[in-house]
């Protein structure tokens, strides 16, 4: 027999409690009202229970399967069926387990339940992957210090040609500008010699690796897999790479802003880096001080630690004694931050008498006649002191230098988007190398505050995210959080009204505009959380099989008793990365919720669109409730500001209640934790109790 | 032949290393040694600095997992030993018996009827039975069976309850081999042994935890909607000592740092004060170590009037007394003076040992991995040298792409 996309079949699972609290043979009654073929198994996942799915699904060219069984995060590669589309009806977890068995309230949720996954079946449509005509498999690497040469020479051994990018008259950036090494484990005596140049000649003379010294960018516009670069030189030369690792690399903290402690002294006060190019060049003066944390920790400077200072300065201590023995050299810290293996090289330069270390604030640094003094309080040994000394060295902190330098021809800005303190990443402890733009992977101490040897993994490790770019690219695939997502954003572009707000409000800076202000897609920036169908208020954004349609047609298919029935319905939308998985946990541990809720799973609680809100209100829901991931400063939205947009669109909703003369409570935006399965069911049960008070939608009986 | 890359550890970063490989079209599999994937993260209440749960991270690569044909995982299982060369290694990989097979749903008849019992976290923590599953979100989602405390053929009830023929009771170890082109290892760390530090009393004392059981309790409390309750009579801790250093800095246990303790204490603290504004909490550190932009979780602590710091090692924590509080001796440096204190609870912070080592695989005078040591055999993240979450992802990211060659293609 032919497929036939209209052809659907209904699977349904009665293991598990299913059947205990379902009566599925009702269940089948609406599938055959609904003209869909129907069986049911008391295991569908076991082995006779797929062979019976799969023989029921070719046996009538089916190409979509309602699967009424647990919950789609279960027997995931059980139940996915090569070239179907397959709805999972989460029969288990958001009914039989979390709510009264063989109850006239909990079979009206499944039934609910199941003619929403045929509404949507019957309303998605079927595209093939987005595939670019032609991918670059070349990455671009912006900035060849440390972590570019490292990201560079990882690119090049796993087979993929390298355009290195230096503003600079060589390779190797600050790490050539290094007098000496902190020791390594093996050799704690000693201070190493710098080795870069072995890596920046590797480099130079590998044959898959194109090298721009002294050259800038002009322009880098297009999308992962087709980015056109453009250098800013005399002949603009041009290439295309698939993507970009950014290891622009930092700066010192201006030390113009530290003259409270002495800088501009210029005999007398040095920083870091100034002082580790005059060891290099000149002798050193009998007393020296050294001031941690010059700028950094400080909320008036740098408000993060920049995590090298504390090393640095003991291993210029180091300096100070091996170019003179007579000097005396001391330490003020507020903690020494010698992490890891570094603190037996703390150890070691505390075994010298020379050299005293003490915690204190410091209060000013003056010169008086020849020496500085710097005077202290609440150190180790008095509460006030002052030491005298030849030279003050600042440890001045890490600024990162940012990604401006990138020209990025993107409607949303030429750069990365820093989060906090421009750092330029999005989720830096379970995915530190994602940034906002996709295909742009930021490494080294562009993104963080970190040494040399954490640079050099950073460069290999964004390379690694780089090249998977474009493979993904080449697949059709979206990158993390979506990984190997075959749908993408389609734009009906005859009713588009050209007001910018997907522009604007993708995290991504997908989509850019013609001079007119109409929008410009480039689906292979985008991750697919839907935000821009969410933002569009003529409608026109969808995706294969997340739509305006296919959405509103699950509001829909849901039956609404009369008002005297007193059977509230209230929609819930509940956000498919954290918020899910913490119902499907309320339901692993059987925590019961109210049977009057229609759940419906989206991309990103920023996907939700205002027309659902108001077909549901229309249709006679009692009330919606919105349920995603954590907003704010330390936001666990997988999309950096769905939920947040959701709150801020929040308000434009009250407007849409009051024209329609509705309680503003009647919309409801929580936000939860994906441990949060208790917290999700008090949700859920709380604003069921608070709708009972208001009362039924009056828009129910008409 | 092309053999897959091998990923050994299934924590954070063999997950990561596991999924950034396959997503770049690699075949990779995937072992670890206990019954499910995600390490000691999967057991954690939050990370540092965000204080959020790491199940949301996870969840996000157990998707990727589950939705990728080219990661294979085994659970239960280790190397045993390893030859070869680049290109070509032979992995034996011994599998525990999980006593549940494939054919599991998660409905948990099993463990309603399991009558015996396994330990669990203390401090009013539910019991888990030998049949167990550690929450609605574990990978993979079945249960297993602990053979330890098991009773097997003598009991049987949860053979008899299970609708599914998942229950295999006799079922028994197997060795499986692998052929594989590289390997990335990621065996990862474990608890200084904190009863190895006499003067501090864990062994005798209940109510001193260290930092890893004091996570656990937390976030069991949290899974169970319930007030945190000390392991010695459930109640609730009105005064909690964070001791910092507990092994870490010190010759006599571990000379380096672990990096970790320092956020992890003030985390703690700070999570503490949010969830029992009634509990007070101090600190003993030597120094304060909050690298990057974990400077913000100290901060934070220091505007938060419930959390103390205070400059100094402790010397001995003395026995309980009648009340159940328990005596810190410790050498104030800021003040010059010795402090006797008392406390309800007091955490330990241990610091980060390496794992045992696959064989084949040397280790530096503290016990990690030393790199660059075989040719296509790759050390990733903890087993290297101490680090946290943000950094073993990096670590292990960076670990794959050392392990893809030009040659391959």
């Amino acid at each position: 027999m032919s497929e036939r996309s209209d052809h659907i079949v209904l699977a349904m699972c009665t293991g598990c409690s299913i059947g205990d609290a379902i009566d599925t043979k009702k269940l089948g009654l609406l599938a055959q009202e609904e003209g869909v073929v129907c069986f049911s198994h008391p295991a569908l996942c076991s082995e006779a229970g797929l062979a019976k799915l799969h023989a029921e699904a070719s046996g009538c060219g089916a190409k979509r399967i309602a699967l009424a069984a647990c919950s789609p995060r279960a027997k995931a590669e059980q139940f996915a069926m090569e070239g179907k589309y397959v709805e999972r009806v989460n029969l288990r977890e958001q009914v039989a387990w979390v709510m009264e068995p063989d109850e006239e309230d909990t079979q009206m949720c499944a039934e609910d339940l199941v003619r929403m996954a045929l509404a949507k079946l019957r309303a998605i449509g079927d595209k093939p992957p987005y595939m670019p005509a032609a991918v670059s498999s070349d990455v671009l690497v912006v900035g060849g210090g440390i972590a570019g040469l490292n990201a560079a020479m990882a690119g090049l051994n796993a087979g993929y040609k390298i355009h290195l990018v230096e503003q600079g008259e060589a390779l190797g950036g600050y790490a050539t500008r290094i007098h000496k090494l902190v020791p390594d484990l093996d050799h704690q005596e000693k201070l190493r010699e710098p080795d870069t140049q072995t890596m920046v000649d590797l480099v130079m003379a590998h044959p898959h690796v194109k090298v721009y010294l002294n050259s800038t960018l002009k322009s880098i516009g297009g999308e992962p897999g087709n980015l056109s670069v453009t250098l800013d030189d005399d002949q603009n030369t041009e290439f295309s790479v698939g993507s970009v690792v950014v290891s622009t690399g930092w700066k010192p903290y201006d030390p113009g802003k530290l003259t409270p402690l002495g800088y501009g002294d210029t005999s007398g006060v040095k920083t870091l880096e100034e002082f580790e190019h005059h060891v290099s060049q000149h002798s050193v003066p009998d007393r020296v001080t050294f001031i941690l944390c010059a700028g950094s920790r400080d909320e008036a400077h740098l408000s993060y630690c920049s995590a090298y200072c504390c090393t640095a300065a003991l291993k210029q201590a180091l300096y100070v004694r091996e170019k003179n023995p007579n000097a005396q050299v001391y330490i003020i810290y507020r903690d020494i931050r010698t992490s890891g293996f570094q603190e037996d090289f703390y150890r070691r330069v505390q075994e010298d008498d020379s050299i005293f270390l003490t915690k204190g604030r410091i209060q000013s640094v003056n010169r008086v006649g020849v020496s500085m003094q710097t005077y202290i309080k609440g150190s180790l040994i008095d509460e006030e002191i002052v030491i005298e000394s030849d030279m003050v060295v600042l440890a001045t902190g890490m600024v990162p230098s940012g990604s401006e330098s990138l020209h990025l021809q993107y409607r949303l800005g030429e750069g990365l988007p820093g989060i906090e303190y421009d750092f330029s990443d999005s989720h830096f402890i379970c995915f530190p190398y994602e940034t906002r733009r996709t295909g742009f992977y930021a490494a080294g101490t562009v993104r963080a505050p970190m040494d040399l040897e954490s640079s050099a993994e950073d460069g290999s490790g964004a390379m690694m995210k780089a090249i998977q770019c474009i493979e993904c690219v080449k697949r059709g695939e979206a990158v993390h959080p979506r990984s190997g997502d075959l749908t993408f954003p389609e734009l009906y572009m005859e009713r588009c009204t050209d007001c910018k707000r997907c522009t604007e409000e993708c995290p991504f800076g997908a989509y850019d505009e013609t001079e007119k202000g109409t929008p410009l897609s480039n689906p292979a920036r985008c991750r697919r959380c839907g935000i821009c169908v969410g933002s569009c208020p003529e409608r026109v954004i969808g995706f294969a099989d997340f739509s305006i349609n296919s959405v509103s047609a699950m509001i829909k298919a849901v039956h609404i008793p009369d008002e005297f029935e007193e059977k509230p319905r209230v929609l819930v939308f509940v956000c498919e990365n954290d918020a899910y998985p913490a119902l499907d946990a309320a339901a692993s541990y059987r925590l019961k919720y109210s049977p009057f809720v229609r759940i419906i799973p989206v991309r990103c609680l920023g996907s939700v669109n205002k027309v659902w809100i108001s077909d549901a209100l229309s249709h006679g829901y009692d009330g919606i409730l919105q349920i995603g991931c954590k907003p704010g400063d330390d936001y666990q939205c997988h999309f950096i500001h769905g939920s947040e947009l959701t709150r801020q669109r929040g308000e434009n909703l009250q407007e849409t209640l009051e024209t329609m003369m509705l309680e503003p409570e009647r919309i409801m935006t929580k936000f939860v934790e994906i441990s949060g399965h208790h917290q999700i069911q008090e949700m859920i049960n709380e604003y069921v109790e608070a709708l009972a008070l208001i009362g039924p939608n009056p828009f129910k009986s008409m | 032949m092309n053999f897959p890359t091998l990923v050994i550890g299934g924590g954070i970063s063999g997950i990561t290393a596991a999924v950034e490989l396959a997503e770049t079209g690699r075949e990779v599999v995937l072992i670890e040694k206990a019954p499910y994937l995600g390490g000691h993260v999967s057991g954690f209440h939050n990370y540092f600095p965000k204080l959020c749960p790491p199940a949301c991270g996870l969840e996000i690569n157990y998707r990727r997992i589950r939705s990728n044909p080219r990661i294979t995982y085994y659970t239960g299982a280790e190397v045993t030993s390893i030859c070869g060369a680049e290109g070509d290694f032979t992995a034996s990989v011994s599998i525990e018996p999980r006593l549940i097979n494939n054919n599991c749903t998660a409905c948990g008849k099993c463990a309603e009827v399991c009558p015996v019992e396994r330990n669990s976290v203390p401090g009013g923590a539910k019991v888990q039975k030998a049949a167990y599953i550690n929450g609605g979100l574990s990978f993979p989602l079945k249960y297993t069976i602990d053979q330890e405390v098991c009773l097997r053929e003598s009991c049987r009830r949860c053979m008899d309850v299970c609708a599914f023929d998942a229950i295999q009771l006799d079922a028994d170890s197997a060795v499986v081999e692998l052929h594989v082109r590289r390997v990335i290892v990621a065996t990862g760390w474990h608890s200084y042994p904190a009863e190895l530090i006499a003067n501090y009393r864990y062994s005798e004392e209940p109510d001193v935890l260290t930092n890893v059981e004091f996570e656990h309790l937390m976030a069991a409390a949290h899974r169970e909607n319930r007030k945190l309750g000390r392991p010695s009579d459930g109640a609730l801790p009105g005064r909690i000592a964070f001791v910092q250093c507990a092994g870490s800095r010190d010759l006599n246990h571990l000379p380096y740092c672990s990096v970790v303790c320092c956020s992890a204490s003030v985390k703690h603290a700070l999570t503490l004060a949010e969830a029992y504004p009634e509990i007070e909490t101090e600190i003993f550190y030597i120094d304060l170590r909050l690298t990057g932009r974990n400077e913000k979780l100290l901060r934070k602590a220091e505007q938060t009037d419930k959390i103390t710091f205070t400059k100094g090692k402790v010397g001995r924590i003395g026995k309980g007394d009648e009340g159940g509080r328990i005596i810190l001796e410790v050498e104030d440096i800021m003040a010059g003076k010795k402090q006797r204190n008392s406390f309800d609870l007091v955490v330990l912070a241990t610091g980060l040992v390496p794992n045992p080592l696959i064989p084949l695989l040397s280790a530096n005078e503290y016990g990690f991995c030393n790199v660059n040591q075989v040719e296509g055999i790759y050390p990733a993240a903890s087993c290297k040298r101490p680090m946290d979450v943000s950094a073993s992802v990096k670590d292990a990211t960076a670990a794959a792409i050392k392990s893809m060659q030009r040659s391959d293609e």
